[in-house]
């Protein structure tokens, strides 16, 4: 085969190879997104004129409801967070430090499974064990704790159970990996020069697991930020999340235009947290992603 | 902190007492949904009134409506199984293609592509369902006025749900063959090559072998997420509700047992697919 027949062979090929993979991304991500920036800039349908404004975003900030919602949704999403890293960090030191070899992976598996079931599922089993007639308001009143069965759905430390349970393994992963990379030398070592337990944590442990501990918060807060089904279904009326807010505007009362700004809020502070976690870590996105 | 060093037993037993909880913390939704599958009593609540399986086989003549009479319940299964393979098949084939692309052509920009590749996974679920349908009905209204067709695939309804699934799974499966590809030794190919084989000899006999756990892999995590997607699927579900919709909808209401029964199974074959994919995973790794 002359040179020249190859290069247009292999300028076809890479043509070919590249064609499903840009269609993807320009006509269900590019393209999309882009729409959705100029449907929120615009006025309500049927309010006559076509000028592209703000006023969307105006009356998200005017109506106390909305940013309400907004901030509580970024509140409890960062306490949520928190708390998956403190309920995780302990397992994810036994699983990469104190555990044997076999422990080590049955206790791993034991972390994976419950995620490998429908988000649906899980949230049947919190809403059978807590709700008024169920599991454990009748077990307390049995063990005489209280006197009549209580509402234990519903309230917004429901909704943190539902979120922490729901994300755990997404920060159990990247803690473990970041753990198991670190030397026991070095613990051992700032142990014999007198570090006590908080300050080997302070100063041997925690920076070293930084890039994990930042990898796993990005993804949790990221994945509880757009959760729809825990909160409703924990929350039920109570929930005020925002992307149910975003369904409302959408589904229900149909008005597109207020939902799609709606939409862009709460997907650029997705982005801005992503961004301020990556600058405070110093770590790439790539890296990140491939890690999680 | 670490066994080589002195732990004291308090410290000890604490860890122990600790991964005890958090298994029981982990392990008690999933064990309530199926202790309550078989429970008599029309709803899923204590107390025990003895063992049926009435909302397995219950049917018209008993009253109740098990999982197996329930048709509209194995209606939407068939619906979340149709679109996951569809999203399967579509996620796969561009996973595939994406990981040639990004592994073994040079040309300008791949970095920043490759980068973009990984943006689907960021976007919340919720917005990718909105942003698709926003674009989706704007483009069958642009196809009726301007041709007066009537694109019926553009409106709420599985085929947009499948667009809507695919468009973050694809970028699942990029990454894990993309993977996988990398660490492909390409000596052998061109060992292979020298020896006289033909470019489609070559893909068939060394690099899909290579590739076939990532493949198989990646297919089952797209079932999966697939199957069980519900915040993009939401946004653009029409009359045919998939599965975790359906159930989403009767636990607003206050479900009946029959969704404990279902969830076995899911439960089930999930697990089922977990250990296939452990097991794939440690044949390949020895």
């Amino acid at each position: 085969m002359s040179e020249p027949a190859n290069r247009t062979q292999s300028r076809l090929l890479l043509a070919l190879l590249l064609i499903p993979g840009v269609l993807w991304l320009v006509l269900l991500i590019l393209l999309p997104h882009v729409d959705l920036a100029i449907l929120s800039l615009k006025p309500h349908a049927g309010a006559g004129t076509q000028q592209l404004s703000l006023s969307q975003y105006g009356t998200f900030f005017e109506e106390p409801l909305y940013w309400h919602v907004f901030v509580r949704t970024a509140l409890v999403s960062g306490l949520s967070t928190l708390l998956t890293l403190l309920v995780a960090f302990p397992i994810a030191w036994t699983i990469a430090k104190i555990a044997k070899e076999r422990t080590r992976s049955y206790l791993f598996l034991a972390c994976l499974i419950p995620f490998w079931i429908s988000e649906t599922v899980r949230t049947l089993g919190w809403m059978i064990l807590l709700r008024e007639s169920g599991v454990l308001p009748a077990l307390l009143v049995k063990l005489g704790i209280t006197n009549a069965p209580i509402e234990m759905l519903y309230h917004d430390a429901t909704i943190l159970i539902g979120l922490v349970y729901t994300s755990l393994l997404f920060m159990v992963v990247p803690l473990v990996s970041s753990l198991e990379s670190l030397d026991n030398s070095l613990i051992e070592a700032a142990y014999d020069l007198g570090g006590k337990g908080l300050t080997v944590l302070r100063t041997i442990v925690l920076p070293h697991a930084a890039p994990g501990i930042t990898a796993g918060c990005i993804v949790v807060f990221m994945m509880t930020l757009g959760n729809y089904l825990t909160p409703t279904l924990l929350g039920g009326k109570n929930s005020q999340w925002f992307t149910e807010q975003i369904y409302t505007q959408f589904i229900t009362r149909f008005n597109w235009e207020q939902g799609a700004a709606f939409g862009f809020l709460l997907l650029s502070l997705s982005v801005a947290m992503v961004w301020a976690g990556l600058k405070v870590s110093g770590q790439q996105f790539a890296d990140v992603m491939r890690r999680a | 902190m670490i066994p080589s060093l002195p732990r004291s037993i308090a410290v000890r037993w604490g860890n122990g007492a600790y991964v005890t909880l958090f298994l029981l913390f982990l392990f008690l939704p999933l064990a309530i949904v199926a202790v309550f599958a078989f429970n008599d009593a029309p709803y899923p609540a204590p107390p025990w009134h003895g063992f049926t399986l009435d909302w397995f086989i219950g049917n018209s003549e008993l009253n109740r409506t098990g999982l197996f009479a329930d048709t509209e319940l194995l209606g939407s299964i068939w619906t979340s199984c149709t679109v996951a393979l569809w999203v399967t098949g579509l996620s796969v084939t561009v996973g595939t293609l994406n990981a040639f692309l990004l592994e073994r052509a040079q040309f300008p920009g791949k970095s920043a592509l490759s980068v973009l590749m990984l943006v689907p996974l960021v976007i919340p679920g919720v917005i990718l369902g909105i942003s698709i349908l926003a674009f989706a009905s704007r483009l069958a209204t642009l196809a009726d006025d301007m041709f007066g067709l009537d694109l019926d695939f553009l409106r709420p309804g599985l085929p947009l749900v499948v667009a809507g699934q695919f468009s973050y799974i694809a970028a699942i499966a990029t990454v894990t063959i993309s993977s996988r590809l990398k660490r492909f030794d390409l000596t052998l190919e061109d060992a292979a090559y020298n020896l006289g084989a033909s470019w489609f000899a070559v893909f068939r006999t060394i690099t899909l072998p290579f590739l076939k756990p990532a493949l198989i892999g990646s297919a089952a995590i797209a079932f999966l997420m697939s199957f069980e997607n519900f915040n993009t699927t939401l946004m653009l579900v029409g009359s045919d509700s998939p599965l975790t919709i359906l159930m989403y909808g009767r636990m607003r209401e206050g479900a009946s047992p029959v969704l404990n029964a279902v969830s076995i199974f899911l439960m089930i074959a999930s697990a089922a697919v977990a250990f296939a994919l452990m097991r794939s995973g440690k044949r390949t790794r020895s």
